[in-house]
């Protein structure tokens, strides 16, 4: 587990649906956004290869909260989300 | 409402189950027992731990720390079954859960997802426009409160654990689970208790 | 999101500006017909019977073009995505489910 509660992180700019078939459970809406980790989840298969039957090596999956109004620039402040993602999608925040 | 399935999809199902009893995969007896089962799930297990989650201390902190376990405690076999995440509604936070993706649910402890929980609508909005659908069931969130959004996107299902009404003192759990809805369960409405009778 | 992101894919619809406007219908009795509580166990079974995982449910559901996945029902969804696994993994063969 690399990314331990109140950890800044960053959600990766990536979008394998260019690349071909695949199973992606992280939302688009997400991808390159800001968000904190709440708390691991434990770790799980990866969706990635059981959608396709191949093994599926466990990944650490977390909860990550971000700011809601900065999805979409749109709804309240101070309301969030809460998403659970798996490590691969997580790259550490220099800057935060 | 669903619309109800086209000719071709009957067709297809048809010809879908008598391939798979021609190849021996499952019988029709397999199949009525698997929907017997699937129907003896309903929301009045959610509502029924919700209940004594409220007057009982020592299961409110297993339904929040072990989902999973608080509902075995309740005779459900959760053999199989993803976790189940309970988030604690306090006087400062409401969950609301959704499934962006695709419709995952706690199937368990609420049965079978109603129809605008899988609809686009509800997918799209849920994480746009949070308030604005809990209009939609006539939510208003008292002032201050913090809304937050689960979206449904990996191997937990998440359930809402409201928080317990005022004027519900001395209520048995009966009572109480009485008052805790399907809808209050993913977060779309709040428990109530009615205190203003049609007129 | 970004203005210069890539479109998402069909299935993927949190904050779709297509639905932005469509209303929730509030009421609605859970339990789906016949045809949805048939499908509904059959998934469930062949998942028992480690024939297919709920991810591959789901990947079949997503290989469903935009027209159609919208033009369809959730079960009818599931049924494409299932019956075509289930050809894919050789468990039934294709010509029985060809009208």
């Amino acid at each position: 587990m690399r990314f331990a509660a109140g950890t800044p992180v960053r959600v990766k700019r990536d979008f394998p649906e260019l690349r071909g078939p695949c199973h992606i459970r992280t939302p688009h809406y997400l991808r390159g956004l800001d968000g904190v980790v709440e708390r691991p989840l434990g770790a799980f298969p990866n969706p990635e290869d059981l959608a396709f039957a191949r093994p599926a090596p466990r990944v650490p999956l977390y909860h990550v909260r971000f700011a809601q109004p900065g999805l979409f620039n749109e709804g309240a402040a101070g309301d969030t989300l809460l998403v659970e993602i798996f490590e691969h999608w997580l790259e550490p925040r220099e800057d935060a | 409402m669903a619309a109800p399935p086209g000719p071709e999809s009957i067709a297809l199902l048809e010809r879908f189950v008598a391939a798979l009893k021609a190849q021996g995969v499952v019988t029709e007896e397999e199949i009525a027992e698997q929907i017997a089962r699937t129907d003896r799930a309903s929301p009045e297990i959610g509502a029924r731990m919700v209940a004594r989650a409220w007057t009982d201390p020592a299961y409110r902190e297993l339904l929040l720390r072990d989902g999973s376990a608080a509902a075995e405690q309740m005779g459900v076999s959760m053999a199989g079954a993803p976790p189940l995440g309970v988030l604690e509604d306090t006087d400062t936070l409401h969950h609301l859960v959704v499934c962006t993706l695709c419709s995952c649910y706690p199937r368990m402890v609420l049965g079978y997802p109603p129809h605008w929980y899988k609809s686009a609508a509800y997918r799209a909005r849920a994480v746009r426009d949070p308030r604005g659908v809990l209009a939609e069931w006539g939510t208003v969130l008292p002032d201050g409160m913090e809304l937050r959004v689960v979206d449904s996107t990996a191997d937990y299902r998440w359930m809402v654990l409201p928080q317990r009404p005022a004027g519900t003192e001395g209520w048995d759990e009966t009572r109480l689970a009485s008052l805790v809805t399907r809808d209050a369960l993913v977060g779309v409405t709040l428990p109530m208790v009615a205190e203003r009778a049609a007129a | 999101m970004q203005d210069d992101a890539p479109p998402p894919a069909t299935h993927d619809l949190g904050g779709a500006p297509r639905f932005r406007c469509t209303p929730v219908e509030p009421d609605d009795a859970a339990p789906p017909d016949a045809f949805g509580k048939r499908v509904d166990a059959l998934r469930q079974l062949l998942a028992r019977k480690g024939l297919m995982s709920v991810d591959e449910l789901r990947r079949g559901v997503e290989a469903i073009p935009e027209a159609e996945y919208h033009a369809l029902g959730y079960y009818e969804r599931w049924l494409r995505s299932i019956s075509g696994i289930m050809v894919e993994k050789g468990v039934v063969p294709a010509e029985a489910l060809k009208p």
